[in-house]
């Protein structure tokens, strides 16, 4: 029977590679150029495409099989759906040397490594914060955000705008740049209250639209296209760094950052809102009838998702020393919520995990790195049909009632 | 000046000679065909949407992107023909039938492996795979072919005839307008009188109980995206060769505006769709004319969040009571 139905998949993943390669058959193959009316007919690429959709085929095929075969155990009840890699991360003996380990990586890194790494580091950690921000709005409270980097950029033009007009230093501006993307939280959630899920994303993605595209409009107000360049770099009490050793600061500033993160979204998951999200994620009319106050949830999960994302815009303003409407497509927010999906919705480890696989796995590989948004889509893709739970599937609480000493 | 053709700001290469001095009617008759070429091809990607929102509940995220590839499969079309030398309305036809079925089996294959899969699924699950497939077929085309903007044939060719009113429609926006009519009309009676049509009204109003009547519930699904993509693939090649220039991003823009007439018209209603996109394509037409091309792009989405605000059963949809 195995035989056969290897048999069978390897049919139908030729049929597949066939018709894919059909499919792809003019975009890959022939280029034109219409203004000198030549063609150019590139056929190796048509038998790239025959043996990669083969091979894909075949995974696809195989992870269908073993898709099936998971729903049958789970109806037949003996899954057990905790993966290997979950099962590691559950291990109390295991958790704790693993994590003082990464710690002390983390804490000695700028120092052992260039700062070209340190660089690196710094912007997967501030994609760790966005993750872990929008993880907030999507994967706790299910209201699917598509416009999450206006509120990046909000916090980045806040330290630019304020930096170059009134020569604001970066720890005035972090909290005003809080302030401000809670603001802007509350903005946009105000008028969605009442939309549901794919409704909701639209609005969200056209906001962003709007805010991205008055970036690049208003011209007296943001410098258009250009953008800001020439931003500070932050300080401490008048001492002014060199490049290097402004890169080390924001390292630590972005460490520090990022574990207050943790720390906040960790507690937040457990607490009276943090549940109510969940409720809210889960089923939206019968958590009003548990008596939540809808409204309150929501509002909070928009806030508090744009604070962390708009004082993540400041650090990265600091960081570059240039901001331009260009780093604030809907290409970005797609990019954050890739790392989300991927990394697990609601799973606070899964999230971090997922950053830095999808940033600094691009990073290191750099053939590979115009095929990055190619594998991010395909990713998406994917994970939501055979691991809709993402690397680390979100633990909830269990409260187990000991009725035996009552 | 004439308003800048939405996806090529700044970049428009055929804008025909014409002046703002043409006085106030000219002006306004000019805006008004602009606005109603533009809204026509709205209308026909917004269709696509519509359709298949009201039989599976899903925004096809990727949509906007079967009508780029439409608009490449054009190009490449057209670049062939025009290489062996064919005549320029042969190379129009021919090049409108093969895109419409490349399209159409894009996407009656992006359904299979982005959303067959996902059905029963939570309702997040197939929109995020809707946004995978759709940056995934962008970027595909970004390898393939170029990431820059690739100038498109001129297939429609100026009519004589259209001479005299030629300062305020241009031919290819009579032929775009004209054809999507055609197109529009087509639909229509599809739907109303083919068996086919029939099976997708009944699984739109009830999918459950189309199955228990022995509707195949999974072919009009296929049917409903081959539709919808031909539809789009239609819009792609026509609004290429009339504003002479596409690239790979092309498809989310015009797939959000799309979307934005399917919204305001009333999302799964056909006629709606229509009405959205010629609504659409009138307001961006005179706010870019009267107000300020800049922000036309803003208008489109503050329209967007404004409806789905304060109206979200849209223009001819019906506010429903949610179902517990």
């Amino acid at each position: 029977m195995a035989a056969s139905s290897i048999l069978n998949n390897l049919k139908k993943s030729a049929i597949a590679s066939l018709w894919l390669a059909f499919l792809t058959l003019p975009i890959m193959v022939i280029r034109v150029d219409t203004v000198e009316k030549t063609v150019t007919w590139r056929w190796m690429h048509l038998a790239y495409m025959l043996a990669g959709s083969f091979v894909l085929a075949l995974f696809w095929h195989f992870m269908m099989d073993r898709r099936d075969r998971g729903a049958a155990a789970r109806a037949a009840g003996t899954s057990q759906a905790a993966s290997a890699l979950g099962r590691v991360l559950e291990n109390p003996k295991l958790v704790k040397p693993l994590l003082a380990m990464g710690f002390l990586v983390a804490a000695v890194f700028p120092y052992v490594f260039s700062m070209y790494q340190t660089n690196i580091l710094i912007s997967a950690l501030i994609y760790v914060v966005l993750g872990l921000g929008l993880n907030i709005t999507v994967g706790l409270a299910g209201l699917l955000d598509l416009g999450y980097v206006a509120f990046y950029a909000v916090g980045a033009y806040a330290y630019a705008l304020l930096n170059m007009h009134f020569q604001l230093g970066f720890w005035t501006v972090l909290p005003l740049a809080a302030i401000m993307g809670a603001f802007f939280g509350l903005l946009l959630g105000f008028p969605v209250l009442r939309l549901r899920g794919d409704y909701l994303a639209i609005v969200t993605l056209g906001f962003g639209q709007i805010v991205r595209l008055v970036l690049e409009n208003w011209s007296s107000f943001s410098q258009g296209p250009s953008g800001i360049s020439n931003i500070a770099r932050p300080g401490l009490f008048g001492i002014n760094y060199s490049v290097e050793q402004a890169t080390t600061y924001i390292y630590y500033i972005m460490l520090a950052l990022v574990i207050l993160t943790i720390f906040i979204t960790a507690r937040l998951k457990d607490s009276r809102i943090g549940r109510s999200w969940l409720a809210l994620r889960e089923d939206e009319i019968a958590c009003q009838a548990m008596g939540i106050d809808n409204t309150k949830a929501k509002l909070m999960a928009f806030a508090l998702g744009a604070t962390l994302a708009s004082v993540m815009g400041a650090v990265f303003a600091a960081k570059t020393t240039f901001v331009n409407p260009a780093s604030f497509t809907f290409m970005e927010s797609a990019m954050i919520l890739a790392i989300v999906v991927l990394g697990g919705m609601g799973s606070v480890l899964g999230v971090i995990l997922g950053a830095f696989l999808l940033i600094l796995l691009p990073e290191y590989m750099r053939a590979f790195s115009e095929y990055r948004m190619l594998i991010f889509g395909a990713t998406m893709i994917l994970v939501m049909v055979f691991r809709p739970q993402g690397l680390i599937r979100a633990k909830r609480k269990v409260y187990k009632i000991n009725t035996e000493a009552a | 000046m004439r308003p800048v053709p939405w996806f090529c700001k700044g970049k428009a290469v055929r804008d025909p000679p014409r002046g703002r001095q043409d006085g106030f009617m000219e002006y306004f008759l000019q805006l008004f065909f602009g606005g109603l070429s533009r809204g026509s091809v709205y209308a026909l990607i917004a269709l696509g949407y519509t359709m298949v929102y009201g039989i599976i509940e899903l925004i096809n995220f990727a949509h906007g992107e079967i009508y780029m590839i439409g608009a490449f499969m054009g190009l490449i079309v057209a670049g062939v023909l025009t290489a062996m030398g064919w005549p320029t309305l042969s190379i129009l036809v021919i090049a409108l039938i093969i895109a419409v079925l490349y399209s159409a089996a894009y996407g009656y294959t992006v359904e299979k492996i982005a959303y067959k899969p996902l059905r029963g699924a939570p309702r997040l699950s197939p929109l995020i795979s809707a946004i995978g497939m759709s940056i995934l077929l962008q970027n595909y085309i970004m390898l393939a072919q170029t990431p820059d903007f690739l100038p498109f044939p001129r297939l429609i060719p100026d009519l004589e005839f259209m001479e005299p009113y030629a300062n305020f429609l241009a031919t290819s926006d009579l032929f775009i307008i004209v054809t999507s009519i055609a197109v529009m009309v087509a639909l229509t009676l599809f739907i109303k009188f083919t068996r086919m049509g029939k099976a997708m009204r009944a699984t739109a109003q009830n999918r459950k109980m189309a199955m228990l009547v022995g509707v195949n519930v999974d072919q009009v699904i296929s049917a409903t995206f081959i539709i919808g993509s031909a539809l789009a693939a239609v819009g792609g090649v026509l609004i290429a060769s009339h504003i002479g220039q596409i690239n790979f991003v092309i498809g989310f823009l015009a797939g959000i505006k799309a979307f934005t007439a399917a919204v305001l018209g009333g999302i799964g209603s056909i006629p709606g769709a229509v009405l959205g996109g010629l609504v659409l394509g009138w307001t961006e037409s005179f706010a870019a004319g009267y107000v300020s091309s800049d922000y036309e792009d803003v208008f489109a989405f503050l329209l967007l969040v404004l409806i789905l605000i304060f109206r979200p059963a849209g223009l001819l949809g019906k506010q429903r009571a949610q179902k517990v």
